[in-house]
């Protein structure tokens, strides 16, 4: 059994906490008192049916309001996934929402009203979906029942959609018409629909491959902690403890420490205290090297005959996540996963219209939700891959050094 | 697939959360692993041997006493710090209650859940903690579902789930001001039965009362409460013996029993999977009061 994480992404209107809801409900994962709580919480409405869509709808502000705040994480398993869906709302925040929901997922679902067909709201999503290079996309072409199960409806959509996925380069598309309210074609296959015959939603993602998503070629490792237990029998011991970004790291091998730019042999790999011949991302590991090297956390070590880029000028696409619009010439803290340096933004070249994908003319300050092509300098040398390479190395986000905020997700194009 | 270099959801979760234990111990200064002697904070300590090894756990673990916890809970706390060679701190609600002269809760059941905050709190100032690692679980309940894994609190300990970090990749912001604290959940991403199904993996023992024992209890709301020094029974109740488990260790105020025959871990897992009723559901008497119970607590500097 293995992990699939995705995204939901859609407008306010086009069912995707029903669908989510659906999702939940049809594959047993909703227990009786969660059941309770949700029709105590729709007593009030007048056909006495079960708002699914209330499942996901966390807080008291929010179901005050009508209106859902920020990511939650959903959790479903079924024999033979387990799933970890992000569920990012459609409204005003949502660019930020959706770039923090979809930055660790490897498939996003995206909704269309079959009614509406491809709506700007799609385009957008689809522009994230291809500037994070989400690995695998379903387009679920919802409401169904409402266009009459036409197959003349879907296919235009189908038709509409290619293009918009030749336009943004997305590949590995899938479509699926259903119906999340009556639950056609989510985890049965729907007898209302007899002329489509892929999978229901569910058994496709049941099934969607995943091992290729993960890079074996490329060996990355940070450091993230130093391990020096300093007892009598462990006196000498010094193991650099990290995650493995991407590829395989074995006994023995020739590596180069970076940005340092020095060459050693690996000693040991070590998984949890025990030695073992290999280790492969993404586990988390304990390198020791054969030479006393001055090594600290953020340092790289990777394979000496496959480097990545070692600079302190980068080529970025910025997301911007904060209220407070960014400041051409203010410092901040690029962390780039347990790495950080001083930072500048030296010069922001162009926007890029989230509807659109064109480059606009950046007319004062760049503001919350905001993408932006910008170069960015580092204090000391960054060590990373272009995220289009490598997405797990060519990612970063800016801290405000003053708020300690998180102000931007950024994307290292060069 | 490719078997060679696969991992199971099991394993990918372990990685992810050794990951989080190894950025707390580089990010914070003086990080504390608050540990109860339940389920899941076991686990946390087990996570947090495997992120570490061979050197030892770099930070002490904490225990919020409330004064009602199982017994069977607070030997196994003890027992498995002295095992591992890990400093224990312990500091008691009841203490707090004297020394702020605090109310102490009344009632049938009364639950000093509530007052526990007020002991992490100063504990968290009397060490100048600037993290709590904590064993929440995001299927826990609908406020968990939306904390991040760095969850930033103020000077009051209070959660502000408008103000939250975005949390992008696996890259986790832990900056704070002085006075500040965060808060790291590193099993978020896990469910009840992924829990389980770790335990039964990597064979972590357990203390007794998670498996079927006989006990002296009442029926309170449809719930089996045990009966016990701090439970006290109305001449209404029918004191009965029943063979019971625990899904979660809390207080014993606060945490019902279910009646159960699983004595094993894989009898355990078998009841869990067939259960139609979610953890917190089942055996947590103070969420029930009202719908936003967690809300509130988290807000206020609870977990």
């Amino acid at each position: 059994m293995d992990l699939l994480r995705f995204i939901t992404a859609g407008s306010v209107d086009d069912g995707k906490s029903t669908l989510i809801g659906r999702l939940l409900y049809d594959s047993k994962n909703i227990l009786i008192d969660q059941l309770e709580a949700l029709e105590k919480s729709t007593k009030n409405r007048t056909d006495g049916s079960v708002d699914l869509a209330l499942l996901t709808d966390g807080l008291r502000a929010e179901r005050e309001q009508g209106i859902t705040i920020d990511v939650a994480y959903r959790y479903f398993t079924t024999p033979k996934r387990k799933f970890i869906i992000a569920d990012a709302p459609g409204h005003v925040q949502y660019t930020r929402n959706m770039i923090t929901g979809a930055s660790n997922a490897s498939l996003i679902i995206i909704l269309v009203d079959a009614r509406q067909g491809v709506v700007e709201q799609t385009r957008r999503h689809s522009i994230i979906a291809s500037l994070l290079r989400i690995k695998h996309v379903v387009v679920a072409v919802n409401k169904m029942d409402l266009v009459d199960f036409s197959q003349d409806v879907y296919n235009n959509i189908v038709i509409d959609y290619n293009e918009v996925a030749a336009q943004l380069g997305l590949k590995n598309i899938t479509y699926i018409p259903m119906s999340a309210l009556d639950g056609d074609n989510i985890v049965d296959a729907s007898t209302r629909m007899p002329w489509y015959t892929g999978k229901p939603l569910l058994e496709f993602l049941e099934d969607v491959v995943l091992d290729e998503d993960v890079n074996l070629t490329d060996a990355r490792f940070q450091v993230q902690f130093v391990i020096r237990p300093q007892t009598e029998e462990l006196h000498d011991y010094r193991g650099y403890a990290g995650r493995i970004i991407s590829g395989i790291y074995k006994k023995g091998e020739k590596v180069t420490v970076l940005p340092q730019g020095i060459e050693t042999t690996i000693s040991s790999v070590e998984i949890a205290g025990k030695e073992v011949e290999e280790a492969f991302a993404p586990q988390s590991a304990v390198l020791q090297l054969a030479d006393d090297i001055d090594i600290s956390r953020g340092d790289t070590i990777v394979k000496s005959t496959n480097l990545p880029k070692v600079s302190n000028e980068l080529e970025v696409l910025l997301c911007w996540l904060d209220d407070k619009p960014l400041m051409t010439g203010n410092k901040y803290l690029l962390q780039h996963n347990s790495r950080q340096v001083r930072a500048m933004i030296r010069q922001v070249e162009y926007k890029i219209d989230v509807n659109t994908l064109q480059q606009q003319p950046v007319e004062g300050q760049v503001k919350l939700n905001e993408v932006v092509k910008a170069t960015i300098k580092t204090a000391a040398p960054m060590v990373y891959d272009p995220y289009d390479q490598l997405s797990e190395y060519g990612s970063a986000i800016l801290i405000d050094e003053t708020s300690n905020s998180t102000v931007a997700a950024v994307l290292i194009k060069s | 697939m490719n078997t060679t270099y696969h991992l199971n959801y099991l394993e990918q979760l372990e990685a992810e959360s050794i990951h989080i234990f190894r950025e707390v111990a580089a990010q914070f200064e003086k990080p504390a692993l608050l540990f109860s002697g339940g389920k899941d904070s076991i686990c946390l300590v087990h996570l947090a041997q495997k992120a570490f090894a061979p050197g030892k756990i770099p930070f002490p673990l904490v225990h919020i006493d409330t004064g009602h916890n199982f017994p069977e809970a607070l030997d196994f706390r003890d027992a498995m710090a002295a095992s591992i060679g890990a400093t224990l701190v312990v500091r008691k609600v009841e203490d707090t209650i004297k020394q702020r002269s605090l109310t102490e809760p009344r009632g049938k059941f009364p639950s000093r859940n509530w007052l526990q905050t007020y002991t992490l709190l100063d504990t968290i100032e009397e060490f100048g903690f600037d993290c709590c690692i904590g064993g929440a679980r995001r299927d826990e309940e609908k406020a968990r579902a939306k904390e991040r894994i760095f969850s930033v609190r103020d000077e009051f300990g209070q959660w502000n789930p408008k103000l939250q970090r975005p949390e992008l990749w696996n890259t986790y912001n832990g900056k704070i001001h002085k006075g500040e604290n965060v808060r790291v959940f590193p099993i978020s991403n896990w469910t009840e039965l992924d829990i389980w199904n770790y335990i039964r993996h990597e064979k972590i023992d357990l203390p007794s009362i998670y498996f079927a024992h006989e006990r002296k209890v009442i029926e309170h709301e449809g719930q089996l409460v045990a009966i016990s020094e701090f439970v006290h029974p109305d001449e209404q109740d029918v004191v009965m013996t029943k063979r019971v488990r625990y899904r979660t260790v809390g207080d014993m105020t606060c945490t019902a029993a279910v009646e159960s025959t699983a004595d094993t871990l894989d009898e355990v897992i078998n009841e869990i999977i067939s259960t139609r009723i979610s953890e917190r559901g089942e055996t947590r008497i103070d969420d029930k009061v009202t719908e936003a119970a967690m809300e509130d607590r988290k807000k206020n500097g609870y977990f």
